[in-house]
């Protein structure tokens, strides 16, 4: 007897195959981290090695290499599939196209997120960060990255169909993210200065909610107009 | 009513109508603006605390709210066009935003030349309005560099309307997030409970200059959606009917 089509089902089978598909592509991953991790400790050289000021300067300067790096994987969301034509089965598929584009979306911040996620102390640790504001800053880029893969994927499913279309990305979402970048450094340099983190907190979490109940509607309109 | 806006919506009848409105839009504005900017710039008195310097008052704030408006108007053609599958509202959509990016720009840029004598610096980051702007001007650009690398004009409209509608929405976000930095601005003027803070003399070129000014935006925009509804409709009948009536 054939197993029924549930929705949980159809976002498994999703979730699980778009993992799969990252994990064969490596480079895929660890290039963006690479580019994260070099450019983050090309900071220093240019700016200045003085410590206090590195701490000044450090959870803006992570803020923005994570979400640049970010931006780089965005382009894979879609294209691949595109390229390849799977993306035409996938809107072919009974299940409701935002539930997949959500499982993918879930999927991507697995495979790129939380690595970044992972390998940021690191960048902490070059910035002379303290433990506790290092924990801080993960906590920020958590919410950060997670709303960047949902804004991100609004601006890769609207660019589906140009070519080289990583710049134009960039320049569609970096505009919505920016609450995100605001809050998230800020967050930090609060907690560096003594003051309450929660306020900065709630909002991003907000903002995750947010963009949670609109970017996978979004961006099923927008790959089924670019599918045409 | 309805018969009216069924009849905007075909490309014919909008073409007509915006041919006869565009005079008298642009002349009223232009009366409008004469007023205001003589009045705002030769009679009314002086600020008793910023001096003549607060008379680029009368550029400022209309350029600023036409970036707005102009922004708003988009949103609303966006979502007309993507409901109602208008074709009208596109070709309003793409003249509107090059003006919208204009106005935001010249907003921008008369908002820093002012903030120069009355902050002491050209851009201050503190302030909340200036820092939304500027992202509204990002806005603007994304959706032309959307706009542009799409070939397809159908898929073009489409889909540079859904990144308008997201926009949209998130134009409050951003608007009260970089609000909970500090604010150097000064506060709203007209739009305050208990009445306008500002006297009569100097309030009333300001309206209209930036009714005036409005008016010009809209027979603007009227120009230029002719064109794009010309250049999107050339393979139609009536407008070959019209040159050879020799009305274009």
């Amino acid at each position: 007897m054939p197993k029924r089509l549930t929705l949980i089902r159809g976002f498994t089978a999703m979730f699980r195959r778009d993992l799969l598909q990252y994990k064969k592509r490596p480079s895929q991953i660890l290039n963006p981290l690479i580019f994260f991790i070099m450019i983050s400790a090309a900071f220093p050289f240019a700016v200045n090695t003085d410590q206090t000021q590195l701490v000044q300067i450090g959870p803006g300067i992570i803020w923005i290499m994570a979400i640049l790096s970010y931006l780089l994987t965005l382009h894979h969301l879609y294209n691949d599939d595109a390229e390849d034509g799977c993306l035409d089965y996938i809107m072919l598929s009974p299940q409701p196209l935002p539930l997949l584009v959500l499982a993918k979306i879930c999927a991507h911040w697995i495979s790129s997120g939380l690595p970044l996620i992972i390998i940021s102390p690191i960048i902490g640790i070059i910035y002379q960060m303290q433990v506790d504001t290092i924990l801080i800053m993960i906590a920020t880029l958590f919410f950060g990255t997670f709303a960047l893969s949902l804004v991100g994927s609004i601006g890769a499913s609207l660019t589906i169909s140009i070519d080289n279309s990583n710049i134009l990305v960039s320049l569609l979402v970096l505009p919505i993210m920016m609450p995100v970048l605001i809050f998230g450094a800020r967050t930090i340099e609060l907690y560096q200065s003594g003051a309450t983190t929660m306020s900065g907190m709630y909002f991003m979490s907000a903002y995750c909610m947010f963009a949670l109940s609109f970017s996978p509607f979004a961006s099923a309109a927008a790959l089924r107009i670019g599918a045409d | 009513m309805w018969i009216l806006l069924h009849k905007m919506a075909s490309p014919k009848y909008f073409y007509s109508i915006a041919s006869s409105l565009i005079p008298w839009l642009f002349i009223s504005g232009l009366l409008m603006m004469t007023y205001g900017m003589i009045n705002g710039l030769f009679y009314a008195p002086p600020d008793y605390q910023q001096g003549d310097a607060f008379r680029i008052i009368y550029v400022h704030v209309p350029a600023a709210y036409i970036s707005m408006m102009a922004y708003s108007l988009m949103a609303i053609a966006a979502f007309i066009a993507l409901i109602w599958r208008i074709k009208i509202a596109h070709a309003v959509i793409v003249s509107a935003a090059p003006l919208g990016a204009w106005f935001t720009f010249l907003a921008l840029l008369t908002g820093s030349l002012w903030g120069r004598p009355m902050w002491g610096t050209w851009w201050e980051w503190g302030d909340p309005r200036l820092t939304s702007e500027l992202l509204m001007l990002f806005l603007y650009l994304g959706y032309m560099a959307l706009r542009a690398s799409i070939p397809d004009v159908i898929k073009a409209d489409k889909l540079s309307a859904i990144l308008i509608l997201i926009g949209a929405i998130n134009i409050p976000v951003i608007h009260y997030s970089v609000e909970w930095w500090t604010s150097l601005h000064q506060g709203s003027t007209l739009l305050k409970s208990g009445g306008p803070s500002i006297a009569t003399s100097m309030l009333y070129p300001l309206i209209a200059s930036i009714i005036g000014l409005s008016l010009i935006f809209g027979s603007l925009l009227l120009i230029r959606t002719k064109a794009e509804v010309l250049n999107r409709e050339r393979h139609s009948r009536w407008i070959k009917e019209m040159i050879l009536k020799g009305e274009i």
